[in-house]
Formats: structure tokens, sequence, C-alpha cells
């Protein structure tokens, strides 16, 4: 019976100096965090993908309560209402930004970009870079080894088999920048989406003369500057031997696409010229876009 | 007998279908594409224009700074431009083009074929005559010859290390070189022995040249200072860090240089370059090459003029065979795939490689089983397996702390791995990217 009484009281006692000293220690050493983190964190989309250029939801949830203003700050997977919510929040202004959109600047088809080896190494495009050309003989275009695809967390880009270029879902893409920065040779852009999605882009980025990117390529840009006398709105410039449009200036006329020789102007996503009734498919997506908006 | 204590693998030499050939001399070409960046460090600047006349040996480009070499004239001809070319891979590199007419040699070179064996010349200027000549290390890595000449203060030569190991597979032009011309050779040592001031030089051969290993053991016996070492069989014996442990059995600390063990090591072909910049007034332009491969008709050991598309000097020894899968500037071992042929010699073009279409496959890489072979392998005591997943995940800190930059691009992890992962070429990569950002850091610390 004792024995019993010693050991309760032993332990009693032990647990209760242990609970004390415990306290004690989280009382002297506690973290005061601002109660405001939790609240960002949770309208957050939580993926994590660092679209941001912070490690992670939590860290931008973090700057957004140490920032003064919103304005260098933006989740591009939520977008402009993600960052109203926090704004609605922590008090401050939101700044509103336009959705943009992943765009990859290459058409060397494999029609129109012949091949000139056959790469046997690690697919990757990285290694394939550091090592030459590339199957074509086209030393700026895409290297169709995925590197992108691989980077992709929203599951937003795929190869086409028939083009060997990657193709990026508008839906899925919530234009983190990953694959920018995946790519090894700059090719993938992030490009605004336009009004109903529309916008016209250059796929092409070869700043070799014109002669010799059209013999690498049948698609090529050879900056011939067509496009740039054709567009009234001083959108298109031509430098390296390549033209870009600055798509703040372009108003969508699409006279740049008819005039481009080679066809390395797109216009993405407007409804077919002559047939008067506009397709089904490309006219809802622009809406849904819209409507997330 | 000796060899290196870590590491290193046994591939099949393939030296038998051009070995023994003799060197022949390849024509001269039409036109002469003479790329201004042979070597390691800066492009050479051009020193000529367009339409100027120009003899073999005139200075074409001028070294561009400590680090870089003198380009010389190969052939005789009019400038017609200075433009860009592409090279095997599809980059582009600076170069001059030559049309060639007749074979004019500027004033002052020797071609007799006497060979001239006094070697009473003051050592300062035996290496201003090596670096006029625009000589670079004809091994592989084409590092200019005069600057391992000049060790960084504080630190001594003490022996002059002679590499005639050729452990790359097929090449044979530097055993050739050897039995052709190895009183050139010994002469060539005792010159470079003079201007580092030392008394003493070991010359390294593998035993798969038995014949080269007595020529040079008979030529060395009648020179004072010089041995002839022969070595076990054993690649990358030829990597300078790995001769160094063959023969004197120093090993070079890691990221250091070999004059930190008082070692300078020189290719054969590096000295062959010497001997006739220094005695004959000859600049570096030419070299011999190999041309080797199954199929190949004419395998042989060819010397080539820098400028000479390596498509005629295939047409020499008999055309790109039909069953051609892969050709190989360099060895198989550390050599790169070509895209084409149109490209012209120069002084890196050590040998082209024709694989037929069998050999030429990688086989699909499987699953890392965690064997350890590659560790085994790594002659420079990395963890291959552990570096090319880290370049695969990106974590280039990591790679830096493992050592990567001490790797020499040797491939005995890819030959040794059982599951045929791409090791090296992940390796390779991730050094790329190391290497810049050291070089950015480096700069970062200098700017404050």
């Amino acid at each position: 019976m004792n024995l019993i009484l010693i050991s309760l009281l032993v332990l009693g006692i032990t647990g209760l100096v242990a609970a004390i000293l415990l306290y004690l220690i989280a009382q002297k050493f506690k973290v005061e965090e601002d109660p405001r983190i939790d609240q960002v964190q949770d309208v957050l989309p939580g993926a994590n993908c660092g679209g941001c250029g912070f490690a992670g939801c939590r860290a931008l949830a973090e700057a957004c309560v140490k920032a003064d203003t919103l304005d260098d700050l933006l989740c591009p997977v939520g977008g402009a209402p993600t960052m109203e919510k926090v704004g609605a929040i922590l008090g401050l202004a939101a700044v509103a930004s336009d959705p943009k959109v992943a765009v990859v600047r290459c058409n060397g088809t494999c029609e129109a970009r012949p091949r000139t080896s056959e790469y046997n190494g690690a697919r990757s495009c990285q290694i394939m870079n550091s090592l030459y050309v590339g199957e074509t003989a086209c030393p700026f275009g895409c290297l169709g080894c995925g590197d992108c695809v691989a980077a992709c967390q929203f599951g937003a880009l795929s190869m086409d088999e028939k083009t060997g270029l990657p193709v990026v879902d508008e839906e899925k893409c919530t234009s983190c920048g990953k694959c920018v920065k995946a790519c090894p040779r700059n090719i993938i852009e992030l490009r605004k989406k336009g009004p109903k999605g529309r916008r016209m882009v250059v796929e092409c980025v070869n700043k070799d003369k014109g002669a010799i990117a059209r013999k690498a390529c049948l698609n090529a840009c050879i900056g011939c500057g067509k496009c740039q006398k054709e567009c009234a709105f001083e959108a298109i410039t031509i430098e390296n031997n390549v033209a870009y449009i600055d798509f703040e200036k372009c108003r969508l006329c699409r006279k740049c696409e008819t005039a481009c020789p080679t066809g390395a102007i797109h216009a993405v996503n407007f409804p077919p010229r002559k047939p008067a009734e506009p397709k089904a498919t490309t006219e809802e997506q622009p809406k849904k876009e819209e409507a997330q908006a | 007998m000796n060899t290196f204590h870590i590491g290193g693998v046994h591939p099949n030499d393939n030296k038998r279908y051009s070995a023994h050939q003799p060197i022949i001399e390849c024509p001269l070409p039409q036109k002469a594409i003479v790329p201004l960046a042979q070597h390691i460090g800066a492009p050479a600047q051009p020193v000529v224009e367009k339409g100027q006349k120009v003899k073999v040996g005139d200075l074409l480009a001028k070294a561009g700074g400590f680090v870089s070499a003198n380009v010389h004239s190969p052939v005789s001809g009019t400038v017609t431009k200075i433009d860009t070319t592409t090279d095997a891979w599809g980059m582009k590199m600076p170069a001059v083009f030559i049309d060639v007419e007749g074979d004019e040699w500027a004033e002052g070179i020797d071609r007799t074929p006497e060979i001239i064996r006094s070697c009473e010349i003051d050592p300062k200027e035996i290496i201003d005559r090596i670096a006029a000549a625009g000589v670079v290390g004809l091994g592989g890595a084409c590092f200019p010859t005069q600057v391992k000449l000049l060790p960084p203060p504080g630190k001594k030569a003490e022996v002059l290390i002679v590499n005639g190991v050729e452990c790359e597979p097929y090449l044979t032009c530097d055993h050739q070189l050897m039995l052709e011309h190895g009183e050139e050779i010994m002469i060539g040592i005792q010159l470079l022995m003079r201007a580092l001031g030392i008394q003493r030089a070991i010359i390294g051969i593998e035993k798969n040249k038995p014949d080269a290993i007595a020529h040079m053991q008979e030529l060395a016996s009648r020179t004072l200072g010089v041995e002839v070492k022969a070595l076990k069989m054993k690649y990358p014996q030829g990597g300078e860090k790995q001769l160094i442990d063959a023969c004197i059995g120093r090993q070079v600390p890691s990221g250091a240089l070999p004059i930190e063990v008082g070692a300078v090591v020189d290719n054969v072909a590096t000295i062959y370059a010497v001997y006739e910049a220094v005695q004959k007034h000859k600049p570096l332009v030419s070299r011999v090459m190999t041309i080797t491969g199954k199929s190949v008709q004419k395998p042989g050991n060819y010397m080539v003029r820098f400028g000479t598309p390596l498509s005629e000097v295939v047409e020499l020894a008999g055309g790109v065979p039909e069953d051609t899968g892969k050709i190989i500037g360099g060895g198989p071992m550390m050599g790169r795939a070509m895209n084409n042929i149109d490209m012209p010699a120069h002084k890196r073009t050590s040998g082209l490689l024709f694989l037929p279409e069998a050999e030429s496959r990688r086989i699909e890489p499987e699953n890392c089983i965690r064997c350890g072979k590659c560790v085994s392998a790594c002659p420079m005591g990395l963890e291959p397996y552990l570096l090319s997943k880290q370049a695969e995940l990106q974590m280039w800190e990591d790679m830096e702390k493992h050592d990567v930059m001490d790797c020499i691009d040797c491939g005995c992890c890819l030959f040794t791995c059982p599951s045929h992962r791409p090791l090296l070429d992940y390796i390779r990569m991730g050094k790329g990217k190391v290497g810049g950002i050291i070089r950015a850091r480096q700069a970062a610390a200098q700017k404050k």
C-alpha cells in the first residue's frame, strides 16, 4: 500500500514540476504571430507553386502582411480576385492586374523544320541545349524534350505528338511562370490573355538572318519588317531579325497576320475569318475565362 | 607496373584499326576556314583584313588575353572574309575564311627534315617562341602551353610529365607520332625541361604500345634525366591528375592545378609542336588526327592542316561508311557525337570515329539499383549517382558541396552503370550550371 502511495506521490510531484516548468518556458519563448497571416493564407490557393516569387503560399502571406502596399505582390494563380480578398483582410488596395497566360513562341512543326540529326541522350532540354543545336538546324527553336511539361504543376502543358511542340491549356494555365524558367531557350513568355482570350503572337524567336532562319525552318520569322510597316499602332518592333508584338499596344486588328510572308504571326482565339458563323468552341472558351475573371 | 589508385575502367581499346598506319599528309583544301577560338580562354583577335594576302605561318589573330593563343594561317592565299561559321554542333564561332593559292610559306620557317639537336637557348626565349607559335595542349583541352610554363609565384616545378598514354580507345595519333617523331619529341622534352629549369622528366606510356615504349626507352637512355614509365592499362590514365598519380604517386588536391604537387604535364603531340616552334620556327598550323572505325575503308593517321574541312579528310580515308550511325569527334569515351562533318579541322580535333548503326544506340535507362559501381569507377572519388540526381532536381548548391567541379568528364560512371543511366549527361549539365554560379559569385566579390 505504502509503495503505491509513494510512487503516486513521486510521479505526481515530478509531473507537477514538469508542467510548471513547461508553462514558464512556453511563456518565456512565446512566438508572437500576426493572426492575419493565417487568414491570408486561407484565402490563397495553397498550391505552393512559387509563381509569386516566394517559397510557397505561407511565405507570400507573411510578405503581404508585412508590406505597406500590395503593388509588387501578386498571386498569379489566384489572380486579381484572390488579391482583392487579401486586400480586404489587410485593409489595403489590391492592384488590378490583367490575367496572363503562357505562350510558346515557336511554331517549328515537324513539317516546317526538318530533322538534321537524332538525339539519343538523356531526355532533357537543358542537357540538349548545352550540348548542341538540337535535332533541327534552328539554334533558337523548341527542343521538344518537354522540360516545360515536367515543370508545370497544373497539368496545363502537354506535348503535341504531331507538331512536336508543347501546347498550353489556357484554362489550366495559371501563369505561375515555372515553364518560362524551365525553358533553356527562353521560348515561353507570359503574355496578356487579351479580351476574350484573343491575342496576336509572333511564334518565333530565331535571331538569325532571314535566309539562314528560313533554311532551318519554313515558319521562321525572317525579320522582313512587313508587319512593322502594316501596324498602325507601333506595337511591332524588330530586333535581331525577329519581330515582337507589344501586347500593351496591340489593338488586335490582325493586319500583321496577313502581312507575314512565312506565317510566323498567329492570331489566337479569333473566330475564323470568312465563314459568318463563329465556331462554338472558340467562343465558349473566352466567355468562361471572362466569367472566371 | 604503375597506374593510378582511385577508380578507372577497362574499355576495349580497339586501336587495331588505325595503329601502325604511317602518318599521311592530307592535301590542301581549296577554301580554308580557320576558327579564332581553337583553345581554352579568350578568343584570338584577328589582325588581318579582307583581301589581304597571307602565307603559311603568317599571324592571323593575336592572343586575346593571358590565357589565350595566337592563330596562324595554315594555308597561303587571300583572306575573303572574317565572319562566323558553325561548328559540328551548330554553334557559331568566329573564323577567317581564306581562298587557297599555292603553298607558300612565310620566311624564317625551316621546313627541312633535318633534326636540330642543339638546345642552347635562353629559357625565356623558349617560352616566348612557344607563345608566339600559338602552341596549345593537343591532348584535348587545348590549354595554352606557355601559361603552364610560367608557374604562379611561390610554386616550383620539379618534374615534367609527358603524356604518351593515349588511354582513349580507338585513337592512335599520339602512338604513331611517338614512333615516327620520337627523336624530335625527346628534343622537345629537353627544351621544356630547360624552360622550366628542371632536371627530371617522365614519359608515361600504356603497355598496349610496346613498340612505342621500346623506342622511347632507347631514345631516353641516351638523354639525361628522362625516363620512360610503362603503365598498366586503365582508363582514364591520360587524365592529367591520374597520370601524375600513376607516374610519381602524388595526388593533386581538389580544385588545384598540377603545379601544386610540382608537376607540369604535356602531351607528346604538344611537345612535338614545341620542338617545331622553337627549333624550326614553325607555328602550330597542323596536327595528326586519327580517322577510324570498324567499317572505315582506310583507317589511319592523317597530318591535317587546320582549316581543312573534315569531310575532305574523311574522303581520303575512303569516305563515310554506309552503315554509320554516329560520328564522334574525338574518342568514344570523351568525344562528342557530331551533327555534320563540314566543320574545319582545328587544334582540338584529335580524331573522327565512325560507329556503325548497331553500336551507336544508347540502351534505354532503367532505375538506379544503388550498386555503387559508379562510385568505385570514378577516378576523382566522386559520387556520380548522387550528383546526377542532384542535377536532375536542380540542387546546384548541394552539387557544389559534393565537389562536382572536380569531375573530369571522363565518362567512367556512364560506362560502368548496369542500368545504363545517363549519369554523365546530367553531371556535365550541372557542372556547367555550378561553374556559372561560381563565376558570378567571384565577379560579385570582385566588384565589392
